[in-house]
Parts: C-alpha cells; structure tokens; sequence
C-alpha cells in the first residue's frame, strides 16, 4: 500500500512539474500575476510528493519488501540497516528519484527563499526548473520505475554490490548531486533571463549564492568520492581520469569558471554574454554527466543500465535541452548590452585569463573523454585515453592558472597595476623559492620538477594570504588596526582567500603524494617484520572476523618507529555471503598529514601473505584541502550581500573596497 | 561515481591475483623501474580505466610479466609498447599515438587554448577601438554643435 501511494505521489509530482511548466510561464510572458503567482506553490508541492515517493521507496527497503522488484534486485534482509537505506539510490532507479528530488529540493528553495526576486523572474525560473522536472519524472515513469512489483515475490534478495556497501555510498552520491544537479538553478536563471531580455547586475547577485551553494557540494561530492576510492579500492590510488570521474568534474571545472565570471557581471556588468553561457554550459555538462554515467554508454560493466532505450530517453533530454539552450542563446544573446570596459591587466583581465584556462582545461577533459567514444562509432577503432594522456595536457593548463591565481585580487577593477601586485607578493615569491632551495639541498636535482610543485603551491598559500595581510595592514599597524580591520573585511574577501589556500594545500598535497609516495610489496609470514621508511611493521597474525553479511580474516601488524610501537593496524579479506564476492579493506593509519596504508594479497595455506605497504607523503591535504575550499565556498556564502533578503548595503558599507 | 572502478575490483578480486606481485618484481632494479613506468601507461584489458600497474586482473599479471620479460630480452620501451600493440591494438595504450586518428585528440588543447587566447585578445582590441565616449557620430556632432553655440 506505501509502495503504491509512493508511486502515486510520484506521478502526482509530473503532473504538478508540468502545471508548474505552463502556468507561470504564459503567465510570464502575458504579464499575468495570478498566473505567475503559481510557480511557487507548485515547486513546493512538487518537492513534497517527491519527497513522499522518495520516503515510500526507503520504506520498502529498510522493511526489506522483495515484492518491490528494485528492493529484491538490490537488497537482502540481512544487511546493517545503514546499507538497507543507501542501498535506496545505490542503483540506477533509486539514483534517478533522488535526482528529481534534489531537482524539486532546489526549486522548492528558491520558492520560498527569494521574496526579493522579481516576479516574473522567478516565475520564469521556477517554470525552467519544472520542464527539467518534467523530462527526469517522464524518464523515470517510462523506463526507470523503481515502485515496479514483482509477483510472486522472492523470498530473499540479491543484496547490493559488497564494495557499495560503505559509508562512501552513504555521502558520496547524495552530495555530488546536490552539487551537479544544483547547477539546474543558474541554468533556469540563465533561461529566464533570456526569455525576459534582461539581465544585469542583480540577476548575477541572485545567481550567486546558488552557484555556490551547488559549487561546495560539487567540490564536497567529488572529494569524498576520491578518498572513497582510495581507501576502498586497496592500492591507494586517489584520481584516475576515469570518464565517471570526469563527468563530475567537468561540471565542476565549469562551475568555478561561472563563480568568476560572476563576479566580474555584479561588479562591472561586463561579460555578460559570457555569463549566461557558461551558466548553460554547467548544467549542459551535468546533463552529459548523467547520461554518460546512466546511458551505458561507457560500456563498462558498472553502468546499471544497459537497456538502449534508456540511454536514448536521456539523450534526448540532454539534446533538447542543450539544444533549445543554445538556440535560445544564439538567437537572444545579441539583444544583450555590453558592460563596461576594461584594460587587460584588471581585476576583470584576471578573471577573464581565469575562465580561459579553466574553460580550456574542462575542453580537454571533454575532448579526452568523448574521442574514443566518437572514434569507436564513427570508424570502429577502439583506442584508449587514460591518465598519462591528462597529465599531459590539463596538467600544464593548470601551473599558468596556479601563478595567476594570487594575483587576481591584488588587481584593481578596470585598470590594474601589476608592478605594485607583484611587489605585494614579494614575500609569497620568496617562501616559494625558500622551499626549492632548502629542498635542492636536501634531496638534490632528481626533486626539481617536484619542488617546482610544491613552490606553486607555497606560492598559491602564502599569496592568497598576502592579500588579507595586505588588506589588514598586517605588520604595517597595530594588531588591534589590523583585527579591526580583519573583522571589517567582507565575508567574500575571506573566502576568496580562504578558498584559493584551499586550492594551494590540495596541490601541495597531489605533488607530495605523487613525488615521495613510497611503496614495498612483501611476503609475510606470522612473526616477520619488514620496513618502510623510518618504521617497521611487525605481522602478529591472524584474526577471524564475521559479521551478519560477511565473513572474513584481519591481519594485524604492529607499527614501530625507534623500537617504539606507534600503532597496530589491521587490514581485512572480507568474503561476503550474498552474493558470494571476497573483498579487501585496507588498513590506513594517519601520521601528521602523511598516511601509512596497509592491504592484502593473498594468503598461502602456509600463513605466508602478501602485503602492499605504501607510505603517502602529504597524501590527506588532497583532501583537507578541498575540505578547505568549500569552507572558503560558505564564508562567501555568508556574506551580507548574498544574505537572503539581507537589506540593501547602507552608502557607507559600499565604500569598503569590494573584494 | 567509483562503481566503474569498484566493479571492476569486484570482479577481478575473485581471481587468485594482485597487483604487482613480490614474484613478478625484476632483480635489477633500473630494468624494474622501467617496467614499473612502462606498466603505468599499459592499460588492463579488462578493466576500465586502470593500468596494468594497479590492476588485481590475471590479464594485467600475464601483461606485466610480458613487459618484463621484453625488458630482460633487451627490448626498447618503444619496443616493448609496438610489441604490445601488435598482439592487442591500440586500446593498451593509456597514451594513445600521435597519428591523423589522434590528431583531433592531441591537438584539441592547444587549439583551443589559442583560440580563446584569440577571442579574448580581440575582446580587448574591439573594446580599446571603440569611441570612449559612447556616442554615435549623429550625437557627438550634436554635443559640438550645442557646445559650440555656448561660446
């Protein structure tokens, strides 16, 4: 009965996406207010049925109801509830509902949180925000239904894939939706503003906090899923320019090109055009995402879906939206005014050379993904383009970026001087340089290329924090002066700083993990030792583990540095029993920002036991670092000009120099 | 977004192997650190998107064992990779070849960092050549004829 009214309330959801398409719409475009009035009520109510239809699906699942033909082919009544819910969007139908519901989250948040958006602003907004719905909930009605029965129904399930079964599948999906589809906000706004005509300063002041808001996700989803990997896939390795990564990353590339050139729209109405483009570009990535990932098209063996019609379906999705978009674009985009102007050394020329690089880089990531994709189909020939191929060519987009990046905010709007920026981050380029030396005359000329990466890392830490130093006259004044100051300093201001050393410590921590990454394949047996760098690992033995799904043998070693015990650590082969699949999990233990990562091989009726130990210089501020970013993403969040319903800065506020 | 790879361990982890097994490391220690690279730019047949270096496949071990027993019969690196091509195709290779099937595909970043390198350059050429003032020739030549008739 549950199971029924969940799908009930699902269809109850198209039918309110599609009122919620037309109504407002006409509305808009007749100057009707009643009409247009509709939106929100309808984006409300649409995200509470979808709500309802997620909540009945959960229902079935944690009730273990195999009668329900997506919980039977994905569930067993045995796993730890944690896993029972997550198993909710661990495949393809249960991922679908919840993007809508994320899709209708946001709609329903910028219903009730935008007073201060123009009426038929936001009637256009929401009316784009419910086409998009529209298409997803007709996907999923007509090939993806989760709410399918079974009849008669299994006693038991086929359980969900063991290495899904994980706090990553908890987190990671969840929040790297919230981040791709979050991007549907600016693409609705960027559509509203074509239809309407209109567009200036204050749309972009409305896109903002959205576009971040998706952008911290994304960043949050991508970083969590990367450390999933690397803890779970038991060899330690954090990227793979694997064309399901790149389809998030893609998006996020995009994003944080939009962020800026958003900015450069607020400030001095310029690149406007430029704007609206990349807003559609974002979401028309995310959209390529879901259908790389969803369609199959990859021919791998994890796409969930490997019936044709499916990847169809979204493919014309994705071709009418990304169509339309475009045609709108090129029809409508002339009809926009040019903003103000500026010199190529400027804050805007900084942004400007920011959205080029990162616009280029996202190219080559697309370009890399789709070739052998195109190649195959269009000449049969099956080529290969792995991670040697994007450290090739995004890696060295990325250093000009990572020079350029401190200087951007040291630049004024307009007409910059870069003289007085470079003397202001004197002092950055000297850390930088300290850092090649000290380590030329340690390790010697073999470490060039990598202390060439950690001097652009250096660089981008201590620059990012020149300006705030710089802005709080920090030495130059009173500590109490520059506190002052400090507190009087924007919000955003922080969080560009703040956000940019982020970048600076995920780049410090890629080129330590890569450079001095240190590795020992052994054979082991109970009583041996063997060595890594300063410490020794000692395997004590054996111990049996079971659980209600699985079985298995932990390994446990004891860690010494100088003949001190530093920790013990424990990795597992886990076998499960539903299906029957054998697992590892490796054992990591954090040393200051370094990690020692234990995983097993196989183990001889002997007790002998291979064992991969690796030594990861630096390897956790990959992550701390996006972790750092996204807190630089909410500090800008935070501020007062980007506050929901905040009143318009007093004459005085605006005087603080901006950013 | 790792069910790609996450698969592909599963269902390579039910094989009796692992990557880079104690067995398979060379005794000369130059001619290993070549397989070690070497490896990195092979891909694992069956799997998507990992090397034959991080791959648990018996595929990946029999390749790996194949690159170091090209190595010790005194192959080139370039040798061992035309070796490997000739037996399993292009696909192997993580870093595909500069032909005109790849040309589209290596020549696309720089080509594209140059063309918005133009655009934007043009943006500011276009930018500095118009008239500062923002007017049309009609109405600066109606503001000299007002100024005018004030003197």
């Amino acid at each position: 009965m549950i199971v029924e009214l969940g799908h009930y309330a699902l269809v109850l959801a198209l039918v309110l996406a599609l009122v919620g398409g037309t109504v407002p719409f006409f509305g808009a475009l007749r100057g009707d207010e009643r009409l247009m009035s509709v939106a929100s009520t309808t984006a409300v109510a649409q995200f509470v049925f979808l709500a309802l239809s997620f909540a009945a699906l959960t229902y079935a699942y944690v009730a273990s109801d195999f009668s329900v033909q997506n919980v039977a082919e994905n569930s067993h009544s045995l796993k730890p509830l944690l896993y029972k819910v997550t198993g909710v969007w661990g495949n393809h139908e249960g991922s679908m509902l919840l993007w809508v519901l994320i899709l209708a989250l946001f709609g329903a948040l910028v219903a009730l949180f935008s007073e201060n958006l123009p009426l038929k602003l936001k009637a256009l907004v929401l009316s784009v925000q419910a086409w998009i719905g529209v298409a997803f909930l007709l996907f999923i009605l007509v090939s993806s239904n989760p709410f399918l029965r079974l009849d008669p129904a299994p006693f038991e399930g086929r359980d969900l894939n063991p290495l899904l079964q994980d706090i990553g599948l908890a987190i990671h999906p969840p929040l790297l939706y919230l981040g791709y589809v979050g991007c549907s906000i600016s693409f609705a706004f960027a559509i509203a503003a074509l239809i309407d005509g209109r567009i200036d300063a204050a749309w972009a002041r409305w896109v903002r906090p959205w576009t971040l808001t998706a952008w911290c996700f994304l960043t949050l989803g991508i970083s969590m899923g990367s450390y999933w990997a690397y803890y779970e896939l038991g060899w330690g390795g954090w990227w793979f320019w694997d064309p399901v990564e790149n389809s998030s990353f893609m998006p996020w590339l995009a994003a944080t090109a939009l962020l800026h050139s958003a900015i450069v729209m607020e400030k001095r109405e310029a690149l406007k055009i430029w704007t609206i483009l990349l807003a559609i570009l974002t979401f028309s990535l995310s959209l390529l995402g879901t259908f790389l990932v969803r369609s199959g098209v990859l021919t791998s063996v994890h796409a969930f879906a490997t019936d044709p019609t499916r990847g169809i379906f979204i493919l014309i999705i994705l071709c009418v939206f990304v169509g339309g978009a475009f045609a709108l674009f090129a029809t409508r985009a002339g009809t926009l005014s040019q903003g103000g102007l500026f010199a190529p050394i400027s804050r805007e020329g900084a942004l400007v050379l920011n959205n080029l690089l990162l616009t280029a880089a996202c190219a080559t990531v697309l370009v890399g993904t789709l070739y052998p994709l195109a190649l195959e189909a269009l000449t049969g020939e099956k080529i290969s383009v792995g991670a040697p191929f994007f450290d090739m060519t995004f890696g060295p987009m990325m250093v000009p970026l990572i020079i350029a990046v401190p200087f951007g905010p040291f630049l004024a709007w307009k007409r910059g001087d870069i003289v007085a920026a470079g003397q202001r981050l004197l002092f950055a380029f000297g850390a930088a340089m300290a850092a090649v030396i000290i380590g030329l005359a340690l390790m010697g000329t073999p470490a060039a290329l990598a202390l060439f990466g950690v001097a652009l890392a250096i660089w981008l830490m201590v620059g990012s924090l020149s300006e705030i130093a710089f802005r709080i006259k920090l030495g130059r004044a009173s500590l109490g002066e520059s506190w002052r100051r400090g507190a009087g300093l924007p919000r955003s201001a922080w969080g560009t700083a703040v956000a940019h050393f982020g970048l600076g410590v995920t780049v410090l921590g890629v080129v330590a993990a890569t450079a001095w990454n240190s590795e020992t394949i052994v054979t082991l047996k109970p009583g041996e030792v063997m060595s890594i760098g300063d410490r020794t690992l000692t395997m004590d033995g054996f111990v049996p583990l079971s659980a209600s799904n699985y079985t298995g043998t932990g390994v446990r070693f004891t860690v010494r540095e100088g003949g001190n015990v530093v920790a013990t650590m424990e990795p597992e082969k886990r076998l499960y029993t539903v299906p029957n699949t054998p697992t590892t999990e490796a054992a990591i233990k954090t040393f200051g920002f370094s990690q020692l990562y234990v995983s097993l091989g196989d183990v001889s009726a002997d007790g002998a036991t291979v064992v991969r130990v690796y030594w990861k210089t630096l390897v956790t501020l990959i992550w701390l670092g996006t972790l750092v970013m996204t807190a630089g993403g909410v500090l800008s969040l935070s501020d007062r000009r980007l506050r929901v319903g905040a009143p318009k800065p007093s004459r005085r506020s605006v005087a603080v120099p901006a950013e | 977004m790792r069910r790609l790879l996450l698969a592909c361990a599963l269902i390579v982890s039910a094989l009796p192997a692992f990557a880079v097994q104690p067995d398979e490391i060379l005794k000369d220690p130059a001619l290993e650190a070549r397989a070690r690279a070497l490896s990195i730019e092979l891909r694992c047949l069956v799997c998507q998107s990992q090397s034959i270096d991080d791959s648990d496949a018996t595929i990946a071990r029999d390749l790996r064992i194949l690159v170091r027993e090209r190595l010790e019969a005194g192959d080139t690196d370039e040798q061992v990779k035309a070796f490997l091509v000739d037996r399993y195709g292009e696909y192997v290779l993580l870093k595909p070849r500069f032909t005109w099937h790849t040309a589209l595909l290596w020549g696309a970043p720089p080509a594209l960092l140059i063309l918005g390198g133009g655009l934007a350059f043009g943006l500011f050429r276009r930018r500095r050549s118009a008239p500062a003032t923002g007017l049309t020739r009609d109405e600066e030549a109606r503001v000299e004829a007002l100024l005018a008739r004030d003197d």
